[in-house]
């Protein structure tokens, strides 16, 4: 079983082909939901306080704006913990989206730099892509049995 | 309730939601979030003219969007994004004007760090919140009875006395003591109008210590100072129908101002740094040993082109300002590069965040330092009106506004 980082980070297609595939999905709901349901902080709806921005500086230098260096303080140490990357470019926010595209691009760039066994696939657009789509990340994380 | 409409990226990832949150409950309003379609979403450059890579960007254009098509569904929009995003900016910009040109909703438009704090807020939201609640007030046009204003002020405080629209006694003290000073004011005022304390019918404060002094001399309004500022300054240089703009360089902040029919439409309230304020004109006329009275004469006989000065942060400032020196400049040149520095702030970070619309009212102390009105003319390429009394403009706001609440 391997931890797999999916990007979109936030995408529950992705995570759900990697936990059928008996792999760990590491994706934000995750990291959300340890937030959500950590006692005795207030700062709803996801529990993100100002301190977390500040975690963001292991990724992101003081001068990167607050809302990429907060998602980088989830999305960063999920990159750090992952083992395997399964990554998927050109969806639209339907596919998945943490909503800055700025943030997307350095992850992706922290994803591809760390040099895990990873596959990048475009988004399919059509049945026939749909299909090629499945295959190949199926095979991918078969491989990494 | 009042309904604020976020329209927002990044402040949840911010951790400030709960700060922008507090700020509102705090002056009695609610933030809401319009309810759009994922088809508004996808489609948002079809309806709103742009489409960006960032997904919560396009959400809050869907937002606007929604709201100018159904204005019932918020009294005021907020728009924020993250400081130092330039994608955020961009949007944010667009969606204030695109709500303006389409709707009458007052607008506030904020860019945030995690640093940002209900009390950073709570003026700007206050100043929202009465633009939306407030509309029949701030149209009054003029001043009926015997009333007061006082603007208890950062650097100074200022009070007026007026009857029947017209201003009889003025009094402008040093900040010092927050009471004291706005007893002394208000009494030289009084005395300057020959009117007893107990004659008045009604008294309005304004300024950062509107609520401590409001309370001390049992005030009937006490208003955050920029619906109060721009009152007065429609009034005071005769622009109360149409458009207008207020420009407002104080000792510790600055305000911009859009007023439509006396109104705030949208304004921004900033200063990232006392290089952008009335303290760098005070050290500056301080480092020339000239009077801040003077500064402004002596900026008008000098060109700013002659000194390299940028007094983004106040500290720069002043090394470009005593290197200029040492090296010879003329303190004429200096004292206008000092005005045009100030002048460029205002106009780079708050004046791109309004629209600037003619008269362009300039107001408060820092408009009779006459290097910076002219500063200010050039930059926007525009004339600016200082009006009589522009230094009294909150208390002149005040005295105005209370009068409204005196009668029924």
């Amino acid at each position: 079983m391997v931890k797999v980082i999916v990007f979109p980070p936030t995408s529950t297609i992705l995570a759900d082909m990697v936990e059928r595939m008996g792999h760990t999905p590491l994706v934000m709901s995750g990291e959300i939901r340890k937030k959500v349901n950590t006692p005795s902080l207030e700062s709803p709806p996801l529990n993100i306080t100002p301190e977390d921005p500040k975690k963001g500086l292991r990724y992101a230098a003081v001068d990167v704006p607050s809302g990429i260096r907060g998602r980088m303080s989830m999305i960063g140490p999920m990159i750090d913990e992952a083992e395997a990357a399964l990554v998927v470019k050109d969806g639209n926010c339907l596919v998945g989206c943490t909503g800055c595209a700025r943030t997307n691009e350095l992850a992706r760039l922290l994803i591809k730099v760390k040099g895990i066994p990873q596959i990048e696939l475009k988004y399919p657009t059509s049945d026939a892509e749909a299909r090629r789509f499945v295959h190949d990340i199926r095979t991918f994380l078969e491989g990494l049995r | 309730m009042i309904r604020i409409a976020q329209l927002s990226c990044g402040a949840e990832y911010s951790g400030v939601q709960r700060e922008l949150e507090k700020a509102a409950e705090a002056v009695g309003a609610r933030l809401i979030f319009p309810e759009v379609a994922l088809d508004d979403v996808l489609n948002v450059e079809s309806r709103f003219g742009i489409e960006v890579p960032s997904g919560d960007l396009n959400l809050a254009m869907a937002r606007a969007t929604r709201l100018v098509e159904n204005p019932d569904l918020a009294d005021a929009v907020f728009v924020c994004t993250c400081f130092r995003c330039a994608e955020g900016a961009i949007v944010r910009g667009e969606v204030r004007r695109f709500i303006h040109s389409h709707s009458r909703l007052p607008v506030l438009t904020y860019s945030f760090t995690e640093r940002t704090t209900s009390d950073t807020l709570l003026t700007r939201m206050e100043a929202l919140v009465t633009t939306a609640k407030m509309k029949g007030l701030l149209a009054r046009e003029k001043q009926t009875g015997l009333t007061a204003g006082i603007d208890s002020g950062s650097t100074t405080t200022k009070a007026v006395i007026m009857r029947d629209n017209e201003i009889i006694g003025t009094g402008w003290v040093p900040t010092t003591e927050v009471l004291k000073s706005a007893d002394a004011a208000l009494e030289a005022a009084l005395t300057e109008a020959k009117v007893k304390r107990e004659e008045l019918e009604g008294i309005g404060t304004t300024g950062y210590g509107r609520f401590l002094v409001g309370k001390h001399v049992n005030a009937r309004l006490m208003q955050e100072e920029i619906t109060v500022n721009s009152k007065g300054a429609v009034f005071l240089a005769d622009a109360q129908r149409g458009a207008a703009t207020v420009i407002d360089i104080g000792g510790m902040d600055n305000k911009a101002i859009s007023v439509q029919d006396g109104i705030p439409g949208g304004f921004t309230m900033g200063g990232i740094c006392a290089g952008a304020s009335g303290r760098f004109l005070e050290l500056t006329a301080r480092r020339l040993g000239v009077n801040i009275t003077e500064l402004g004469k002596l900026a008008l006989k000098g060109f700013h082109e002659n000194v390299t000065m940028n007094s983004y942060c106040i500290v720069f400032g002043t090394q470009s300002l005593v290197n200029s020196l040492s090296k010879g400049s003329r303190p004429e040149d200096v004292a206008m590069a000092a005005c045009h520095s100030v002048a460029e702030q205002v106009f780079e970070q708050q004046l791109q965040e309004v629209e600037v619309k003619q008269p362009v009212i300039m107001v408060g102390g820092t408009s009779l330092i006459e290097g910076l009105p002219k500063a200010m003319e050039n930059l926007l390429g525009l004339p600016v009106i200082v009006p009589r009394y522009a230094q009294y403009i909150g208390a002149v706001g005040a005295a105005l506004l209370v009068s409204g609440l005196l009668e029924g």
